[in-house]
């Protein structure tokens, strides 16, 4: 095993340049080394002026995603090892709009997410005094798997979809839709059906499916997606037929 | 929610745009099966309407179906109904493999395993098949 590897970083200045160029960095090759490790290096030890995002490197903050050798990928999560000989190309996220060199504009992702009221929404909240909202490990089961989104957003970068159609709400957004609706303690659902039932809402979705190979948390948002479409079928087909009182 | 610090406002340099290549479907083999997949929905399709136009041919009486065999035994038709069967086994392959994730059937409050579900489909497949062959050949 070489020593080092070559990483081919994707660096955009604003302001500065048309668009985004390649920079080649020689890294330390050590086997316990994340392509994180590799950036933390140029950034400490070769060139101060590369911009990334990073926070906790253990796959929890969800802000290190970036797009590895073409693949979504968190860079904290993804050993420069298994990317022998090298180079390793390091982009930032696709279908994001780059602020600079390896960080990308999330405030479409954010104000689509907080359309979706991604909290516990209820009628009439309980007193503190009445106590807690009570949850059998049954009803946990049911969303338990979409809590684990990490907003890293690899999934939008995957999705064609979200690519071709900026307006579309995307994969993260619509699994954290379901996260809730499916929540025994929420009563939110219907607000979340206007926004899902729109024509950019889940029926954007033409079932990749990339989204759910790329995701580290293991959410599947596109099945969430293709759960969710049949209860909005369904919901449409009552609001067709029942009248208002009734549904 | 991230607001413009309105100290930066009109200042902030602006982004880079990155544009989708027309040919984005060819950059992974996955995204070339999904745009196959959906490819495929023309081909089944056409043969729904091969089969409407055999079901009027039938209707019709002897003559118009024995113009109606001879039109499908046309090279050109032959070829079109190839191409279109390879493109009904994928779209049947590609949906039966997806249905597990669309629809988590439960039994008795368990998940039923996605496997199940799969298997559960050819054999419906299957049963359905050799119902029409034996509906065909059969007497």
């Amino acid at each position: 095993m070489s020593d080092t590897i070559a990483l081919d970083v994707a660096r955009y200045r604003p302001g500065q340049d048309t668009e985004p160029s390649v920079q080649r960095y020689d890294v330390p090759l050590r086997k316990d080394w994340v392509v994180l490790d590799g950036l933390n290096y140029i950034k400490d030890e070769l060139d101060g002026t590369l911009t990334y995002r990073w926070s906790c490197r253990m796959g929890i903050c969800g802000s290190c995603g970036m797009t590895v050798n073409g693949e979504p990928r968190l860079t904290c999560a993804t050993f420069l090892a298994d990317y022998t000989p090298g180079p390793v190309r390091i982009e930032p996220l696709e279908n994001f709009p780059v602020l600079r060199d390896l960080v990308v504009e999330i405030d479409d992702f954010l104000r689509k997410l907080q359309t979706l009221k991604p909290w516990i929404v209820r009628d009439t909240e309980k007193l503190v005094s009445e106590g807690e909202y009570l949850q059998t490990p049954q009803e946990l089961d049911e969303y338990r798997q979409y809590s684990m989104c990490i907003n890293c957003m690899l999934c939008y970068s995957a999705c064609p979809v979200y690519g071709l159609d900026p307006e579309f709400v995307g994969p993260a957004a619509i699994a954290l839709a379901q996260r809730y609706n499916l929540d025994s303690r929420d009563e939110g659902a219907q607000d979340r059906l206007d926004v899902l039932i729109h024509p950019d809402g889940l029926w954007g979705c033409t079932f990749v499916g990339e989204c759910t190979r790329v995701c580290p948390k293991h959410v599947d948002p596109a099945g969430a997606i293709q759960r969710y479409k049949l209860t909005a079928a369904m919901e449409s087909v009552k609001a067709f037929l029942l009248p208002r009182g009734a549904r | 929610m991230t607001t413009e610090n309105p100290r930066s406002a009109g200042v902030r340099p602006r982004p880079y745009q990155p544009q989708m290549s027309v040919w984005w479907w060819l950059s992974k083999r996955s995204y070339l099966v999904f745009v196959l997949r959906e490819l495929s929905s023309v081909f089944v399709a056409w043969t729904v309407v091969f089969l409407l136009l055999l079901v009027r041919a039938v209707a019709r009486g002897d003559g118009a179906y024995q113009d109606f065999l001879a039109w499908a035994a046309n090279p050109v038709v032959i070829l079109v109904n190839v191409v279109a069967f390879a493109f009904v086994i994928l779209h049947t392959v590609t949906w039966f493999a997806l249905t597990p994730q669309a629809v988590p059937a439960r039994l008795r409050g368990q998940r039923v395993p996605p496997s199940l579900i799969v298997a559960s489909q050819y054999v419906a497949w299957a049963a359905l098949s050799a119902f029409v062959v034996w509906l065909v050949v059969g007497d």
